[in-house]
Parts: structure tokens; sequence; C-alpha cells
């Protein structure tokens, strides 16, 4: 046996620390090289039919339905949505909500899982990013043109006019539009300096040219000393110190919206953490929806890695059983509180006109998650594709019920009244998915669409203690054997 | 062929990984050199200290940025809401104590000043952008961001000497060591 050399190190020892091997978030040993070859190919090489096949549906939706559609209400008046005079609020502010909440997945995989150090966030924050960006361009639109007259919509933003009005402070509408653009601001700022030395691996290998100079000047002369490095992640740091807050802050906002006012059916403390909950889980959905397809084409499977996927399954388990609990929270505390106008509204979502929007929601919100319990279930995609499809769904349909159920009962019988969309209506949400996936698939286009050197930086020997650690792989049991021994004879 | 003199900027050395440029910058920061730089794919832990450099100071930066945006926040609601344009709506008083109402605002201008701070703070400190470097002259420096490790020890340095210097980066393990030269 081996034990001769062993014998000597179990003597000394008695402590000898097991260390776990991690699971490798980069697959078959890739090299450097290979990575930046691999995701810069994307963007120089010819893209595959299938990016056509999906690039000029969506450009003709998002012409007709975003570009035609407002060129329609605009000419003509709000009206033409389906918003009435009791549920004011229709598809638009659902709309609204829905692409909000889709964009919190991008700031919590950069921001929530950088500070938590869960480093398989890598692979998949680039994309993400660029998800929160374009869905926070497509919730733009819905209140923009909601407030009716468009051209007036920089009344929002407190700067002096003519008529001396000014803002009100203290209404959540207007925190809302703070939130939301603070949002999409700071959220620009951190994809655009995540992708700086990516940009700047895009120039080094452009060829000189146009190409070459429209690179180099987004990389800003980026050239990857550590003097730079040294800020940057200090940059990074902070950006994601302070988007960690602000993700919360902008879906808790949004619910203030609904919250503050004395409506049954929203007036509820519990409307903050669970809109962020919700948005948290519609979101990694959608990471789950558009990476999956992405992963495939472009052949990253080395990269997003079975364990990525496995790990937002979980995530979407879990932020989709706190929403479920807050569904059934709400449930029970109309009947707890025993307020008639609550129990009423309740009853109303789950069995009235709108009772297929409740059961929706809840079937796709709460039960098909469930499913991600197994771990066999987890590991077949076309089951987590078809989950993530289901939330998609349920978490509009979630926005749908909040909003339209509630305004069409409110306190007057002589103001009830039932609410259906118009074609404008459902035209313009229809363009809105259009325009997402177009900006999305033109981003896959022209921009690193995984994290080059963060994916670089996840490899195993990129600490520069690899190589140390590789020629004393007793993970450091020498040295504790050496102190251990002289803690004994300290103590003899 | 030409007439014109071309200024040196430094020399340029690879490394074969992150462990050996670790070590390399070791020497290099004992040997006393000031202005030089390492030059990775990635952000490599544990670098500044073997390059011997400070903790960034951008934090102190962005504390003042973002107080500054707490500061405007709470101005512009202030002024408008009690000096200038006072309503009374939602039952809410416009004197100081509508405060809690305003949070919100604070909050957020305080993370968007402190975001473009960031931004704009780390652009001073690391002196970009800019259209060209010395560096990009050179025919390897590409693959800096690509897979190449490097040491560059600047001409300016008052430790530089042709040879020595040299010398110095092929001993603690440099290859294809280059002398950098500024194109005009």
């Amino acid at each position: 046996m081996a034990a001769n050399t062993e014998t000597a190190s179990q003597q000394d020892t008695g402590v000898k620390l097991p260390v776990l091997k991690r699971e490798k978030l980069i697959l078959n040993e890739r090299s450097y090289h290979w990575i930046t070859d691999r995701v810069c190919g994307i963007i120089e090489n010819k893209q595959p039919a299938l990016w056509w096949l999906m690039f000029i549906p969506s450009v003709i939706i998002a012409m007709i339905g975003v570009g035609g559609g407002l060129i329609h209400l605009v000419s003509t008046g709000v009206g033409v949505w389906g918003n009435t005079n009791r549920v004011m609020w229709g598809w638009p502010i659902v709309n609204f909500v829905f692409w909000i909440g889709i964009g919190h997945a991008g700031t919590l995989i950069s921001a929530i899982l950088f500070l938590t150090r869960q480093n398989w966030r890598t692979s998949i924050n680039r994309a993400a990013e660029a998800m929160t960006i374009f869905a926070v361009m497509c919730a733009g639109i819905f209140p923009a043109f909601h407030v009716g007259r468009v051209w007036f919509a920089w009344f929002l933003a407190p700067i002096p006019n003519a008529n001396a009005v000014w803002q009100n402070f203290k209404s959540p509408l207007l925190w809302d539009v703070f939130a939301v653009s603070t949002y999409f601001t700071v959220s620009l700022i951190f994809w655009y300096l995540g992708m700086v030395p990516d940009l700047a691996t895009i120039r080094d290998r452009c060829k000189p040219g146009i190409r070459k100079i429209l690179y180099g000047i987004f990389a800003i002369g980026w050239r990857g000393g550590n003097r730079q490095w040294s800020h940057y992640e200090m940059a990074y740091l902070l950006l994601a110190a302070l988007s960690t807050p602000l993700v919360l802050s902008v879906h808790s906002v949004v619910s203030f919206d609904f919250a503050t006012s004395v409506v049954p059916g929203w007036h509820t403390t519990i409307f903050p953490p669970y809109f962020v909950a919700g948005a948290i889980f519609g979101g990694f959905a959608m990471v789950l929806t558009i990476m999956i397809p992405a992963r495939f084409i472009y052949g990253l499977q080395d990269m997003i890695t079975m364990k990525h996927i496995d790990n937002m399954a979980k995530i979407i388990l879990l932020t989709g059983t706190i929403v479920g609990y807050a569904y059934l929270m709400e449930l029970f505390v109309a009947f707890y509180s025993g307020a008639i106008y609550e129990i009423e509204a309740f009853k109303y979502r789950i069995t009235g006109p709108y009772w297929w929007a409740y059961a929706c929601m809840m079937s796709l919100n709460v039960l098909s998650p469930q499913i991600f319990w197994f771990k066999s279930m987890r590991e077949n995609l076309w089951v987590v594709m078809l989950v993530a499809m289901c939330v998609n769904v349920g978490m509009w349909f979630e926005r749908f019920v909040i909003i339209v159920t509630t305004l069409a009962r409110m306190w007057l019988p002589g103001d009830w009244k039932t609410f259906s969309p118009s074609p404008q209506d459902q035209m313009l949400f229809v363009g809105t998915i259009g325009m997402f996936l177009m900006l999305f698939l033109l981003f896959l286009r022209f921009l690193p669409c995984i994290n080059i050197a963060e994916v670089k930086w996840a490899k195993e020997e990129s600490d520069p203690h690899f190589e140390d650690n590789e020629e004393h792989n007793d993970a450091g049991a020498e040295d504790i054997a050496a102190y251990q021994k002289e803690l004994e004879s300290s103590k003899g | 062929m030409s007439t014109t003199r071309k200024r040196v900027y430094g020399y340029l050395a690879e490394f074969k990984s992150a462990s050996a440029l670790y070590k390399a910058a070791e020497k290099v920061r004992d040997a006393g050199f000031k202005k030089w730089d390492c030059y990775t794919p990635y952000p490599v832990h544990g670098l500044d200290g073997a390059m011997g450099l400070k903790r960034s100071v951008l934090p102190w930066f962005v504390f003042f940025g973002g107080s500054a945006g707490c500061a405007t926040a709470f101005a512009l609601a202030y002024v408008t809401q009690v000096v200038i344009y006072p309503t009374i709506v939602q039952a809410k008083p416009t004197n100081i104590f509508t405060i809690p109402a305003f949070f919100p605002v604070m909050f957020e201008l305080t993370i968007l000043f402190s975001g473009f701070t960031v931004l704009f703070g780390l652009l001073g400190l690391i002196q970009l952008p800019r259209l060209n470097h010395p560096l990009f002259a050179s025919k390897q420096f590409h693959r800096a961001t690509d897979d190449g490790f490097f040491i560059a020890i600047e001409a300016r340095d008052a430790k530089f000497s042709p040879d020595a210097t040299r010398d110095l980066l092929a001993d603690i393990g440099g290859t294809s060591i280059e002398l950098v030269e500024e194109e005009n």
C-alpha cells in the first residue's frame, strides 16, 4: 500500500481539510483564445439563416405594431385604446409593468449575483443586461403615450414651464418617472462599462477599416493594463452595489403606484416584495427564453452550461414559490381583515368574468415551475423552455389581473364596467415584442453577447496562484500540519 | 529610409500565464520601477498587491457624487413643493414634514448621480478615452485582449536602461521582448 508515504502526514496532521472540487463553469478545458474566437466569431461571421428568419419578421412586427401603432395613436388620439372612464389603466400599464419586470433579472444577475460572488453569472450577464435595456425601452413607450398628448410628455420632468406648474413630488407616479429613468440610465452605464474590454477585444481582431474605427471609438482606447483594471474593478463593484438597491427600489416604486391608492385589491403592504419577486421571476424566464435558443444556434454550450440553466431553473422555482405565497397571502389577508370590499374584490377576481385570467396566473406562475423540483426536468431543455414560456405568459396575466380586474369593480356600482382591449392595444403590445426581439437580435449581431473577459476570469487557471496550488495539491495540509506541530510543542 | 526619429516608449515582454505574470510583477515592483503596467485579457485578482498599487480612490468620488444627488433631489422637491408651488394633495402638509414623500426621489437621484460619478470618475482615473497609444504600435500587443499576458516598462521610468531592463525582463521569464517605439 501507499501507507509509507501517508503515515507521516497522518501522524502529523489530524487536520486534513477536504476541499470540494467546484463544478467547472467552462467545459472541455477551452483556452482563452477559444473563448475569444467563439464569442467574437458570432459578430465576425455571417449570421445563420435562423437569425434572418427571426430578424425579418420581428422588424416587420415592430414597424407595424410600434411604428404604425403609435402613428395611428398619436394622429387619432388615445381614445383608440380600449381604456374606458373606469378602467383608465388598461393594457398600456399592464404592458408597462410586464416589460419593466422583465428587465429585473438582468440587473439581478449583473449586480446581486456579483455581490454574492456567484461566478456562474459571468456567462449570462451580458445578454441579461442587454435584455434589461431593451425591456425598459419597450416599457417606456407605454406610459409616455398613455399621458395622452405625447408631445407634452416632457411635463413629467421637473423643469420650469410656461404655466409655472410643478410636479407633485408626493405622487408615486412621479417617483416612477425618477425610478424608471434612473434604472435605465444606470443599467446602460453598467452594461456599457462592462462591455468596454470586450469591445477592445473585437477592435484588436478587426482588420483596419470602418469596423475597426467604430469598435475602437466605443472601446475608448482600452488597453487592459492592470492600472486600468484596478479602477475598473472598483467601478464595477460600485455599480453593482448601487444597482442592487436600485433594482429592488424600481419595482417597489412601481408597486407604490397601486399600493398607495385606496382601492380594494391594491392597498396592501405586501405589494413591494411581491412585485420584486415577480419581476425577478418573470425576468429569469425571459433570460431562459432567449438564451436557450441563442446558446444552441451559436454553439455556446461550453460557456452557458447545463449548470447555468439548472441554477436559473432553481431561481425560477424559488421566486415562483414566493409569488405563489404572495397570492395566497393576499387572499388570506383579505379574508382575515374582514373588510367586505377587500373580500369582494378577491371574490370578483377568482369567480368574476375574469376568472380565466386568474386561473392562468395561478396555474402558469405557481404550479408550472413546481416541476423544477425534479432534477431530470431541470435537465430537459424542452421542459425548461416550456416552463419559461408559461411563466412569461403567466406574469403578463398577473399584471392583467391586478390592474384590470381591480379597476373594473371599484367602489361605486355605477362605475362597474368590464374591459376589453382594442385592436390598437393588441397591436402595440405585439409590436413591442417584435421590437424587443429585433433589438436583441441586433445585439447578438453587433455586440459581444457573452462577457469575454469575465468568462476568462472564471476559468480555474486564471487565478494567479493556480500553478502554486497545482504544485501543492494537498490544499495547504502540509502547512497546517507544520503549524499544528508547532502548537503542540509550545503547549508541551 | 526616413530621417524621423522615433521616441522609445519602453519594453514589452510576454509571460506565459497569469501565475508567471504575477511572480514577474512582484520582481519588477521590487526592482523599484514606477512607470510600468501589466496587461491582461481579464482582471487578474491579486495583481494590485503584486504591483504595489493602492486601492482605487473611486469610492470617494462616488460618495460625494451620491451626496450631491441626494441634496439635489431634496432641494428640487423642497423648493418646488414647499416654496414656489405648494399644493395640498393626499392630505400631506406643504412643509418640511412632507419629507418622507420625498425619499424615493432622493434615493433615485443619489443612485443616478453616483452612477454618473462612477462612469466619469473611472474615465478620469484611467485617462480614457484616448484615440491612440504607443503600445498599439506593437505587433503582439493585440493579444493582450485575447490570451496574452504582458508587462510593459516605460522608458520614462527613472530606473529604465536599455540593456539592464531588457535583461531584467528576460530574467523574470519574459519572452518575445520588444522595444516599442512611438509611431511619430
